[in-house]
């Protein structure tokens, strides 16, 4: 594993999203209300991009007529058939257990903390006033 | 030797190397206004003051809404604006070059051909068809049209395919699984009659005429439901085809049943030969079991593919139906497209793959 800096904080707003390439792998960087999750660009059932889809919350019904809408912003889904995957995790809605799309850990780091710690960042430059996000890969 | 058999002992070619033939690509206009080319003045008056084409219910929008904007893929909006399925470009782009596709069939869905007014229908066709080859072929010779004819009309449908045949930019008659009535019946023989003279293959497609509600047991109240049914229209109309004898006057017709399912097909056959046994003496234009015929006239496309819950199970539906009958098809721009190499979760060998994404479909059309 290593950390790369893909972006400034301010590139992905809240419900915002960027796709970016790390190590030859494309990871979608998804901002949760300031809170930044990195999941693999493929979807686990054909290949759909997942960051061409679209973020939506969960319509739950204990019983017949009582509807309930929950996880607002933190449910993707895929562009292709609409599979959904819970952005925090990467498990799929329908079948957690068996279906991911792998997640990847993601922080933000200061400009100065990021020179400090020589984290990668080939295609972003960085500077000391800026806040950055980090994926590890 | 069987044809499979046959089939599986060609030298394998590196599956990144086929050039693909997709049996299910859909077209749309980028205004509403595309057609008015390829209409007389009276038919673009009449658009002008009626607007539509439609033979559902509803004037305006689709019987049940839909699981997509526009039933398609959320990433198949082109950049430069316009639906889905209209920029040449972006196709070329997103589909044929992406998944080295070297032949799409086109599958207008616009309705030209199930308006009620059955001389609209006949405009609409003409109009539709030559749209498809201006728009579509002529930049992009990858792309092949289909013939889209005023079904309930069969001397004019016969005239616009007599019209197309020989032109290399058509590919197909198209028809859909929903119809006035079942397919098999005399009604349509001259569209059966004129398709096998020409040597042009019908490129049957779930949708059509929505006549009567979409189950046996009336209106369904979901989008899912109907969803699910369209599979029950295209299990009909292979029955009536091969029972109404259509293949019998026709042994050269080849039909091609397009996003309706496939793991039904070797059941059908079972149950129809079963009861041909008991009940031919009903049936006596039939020379053979109803199965044979299945496997004789009748392909299926593989969108949207089946996908039980052990994998493996797919390779025996497979083996059921017979890897002769199968033809890939993508169901381009639609949301529930199928990517040539990632629908099926089972490793096909090079041989089987070479059969379903190109060499059965060498079987069904003429590219020239």
């Amino acid at each position: 594993m290593s950390r790369h800096v893909v972006a400034t904080t301010s590139e992905i707003p809240p419900g915002a999203r960027k796709r970016v390439t790390v190590r030859g792998r494309v990871i979608g960087i998804f901002n949760i209300n300031g809170e930044y999750f990195g999941l693999f660009d493929r979807c686990p059932h054909q290949g759909g991009s997942l960051c061409g889809g679209f973020i939506t919350g969960l319509v739950e019904s204990p019983e017949p007529g009582d509807y309930i809408y929950t996880r607002r912003g933190e449910i993707l889904r895929c562009p292709w058939h609409g599979w959904e995957f819970d952005i925090r995790t990467g498990h799929s809605v329908t079948d957690p257990d068996a279906i991911r799309a792998r997640s990847y850990p993601v922080e933000v780091a200061q400009g100065g903390e990021v020179l400090e710690r020589h984290l990668v960042a080939e295609t972003v430059p960085v500077s000391v006033e800026e806040n950055y996000v980090v994926v590890d890969v | 030797m069987s044809v499979t058999a046959e089939r599986l002992e060609r030298l394998p070619e590196a599956a990144s190397r086929i050039g693909i033939i997709d049996c299910d690509i859909h077209p749309y206009m980028k205004t509403p206004r595309d057609l008015d080319p390829y209409l007389s003045a009276r038919w673009r008056q009449y658009l002008m003051e009626y607007d539509k084409f439609v033979c559902g219910p509803y004037a305006a929008r689709g019987t049940y809404p839909r699981f997509a904007p526009n039933t398609c893929r959320r990433d198949s909006w082109p950049p430069g604006g316009g639906l889905p399925g209209s920029d040449v470009d972006f196709i070329r782009e997103q589909h044929l070059d992406a998944s080295n596709i070297a032949f799409g069939v086109l599958e207008p869905l616009l309705n030209a051909n199930i308006a009620r007014n059955h001389e609209a229908a006949a405009a609409f066709c003409t109009a539709m068809n030559e749209w498809q080859k201006q728009a579509f072929y002529v930049p992009e010779p990858r792309l092949r049209a289909s013939i889209l004819v005023p079904q309930d009309d069969p001397a004019e449908a016969v005239k616009e395919i007599e019209a197309r045949a020989g032109d290399a930019a058509f590919a197909q008659i198209q028809l859909g699984s929903k119809t006035s009535e079942p397919l098999g019946r005399k009604r349509y023989w001259p569209i059966f009659a004129a398709a096998q003279a020409n040597n042009l293959s019908i490129g049957l497609h779930i949708g059509g005429t929505q006549n009567s509600a979409p189950s046996a047991g009336g209106w369904p109240q979901f989008y899912m439901e109907d969803h699910h049914m369209l599979v029950h229209s295209m299990q009909n109309q292979a029955a009536s085809l091969i029972l109404e004898g259509v293949f019998e006057a026709f042994p050269g017709l080849k039909v091609v049943m397009i996003e309706g399912g496939f793991a039904w097909v070797p059941t059908l056959g079972w149950r129809l030969d079963n009861h041909w046994k008991k009940m031919r003496t009903e049936l006596p234009h039939l020379k053979r079991p109803p199965s044979e015929y299945l496997r004789s006239n009748l392909w299926v496309a593989t969108q949207p593919v089946e996908e039980p819950e052990n994998p493996e199970d797919l390779r025996q539906v497979f083996e059921w139906i017979g890897w002769d009958r199968i033809v890939y098809s993508s169901d381009y721009p639609h949301w529930d497209y199928d990517d040539p190499h990632t629908a099926w979760r089972i490793r096909l060998s090079e041989q089987e793959e070479r059969m379903i994404l190109r060499d059965n479909a060498l079987d069904v059309y003429h590219f020239r």
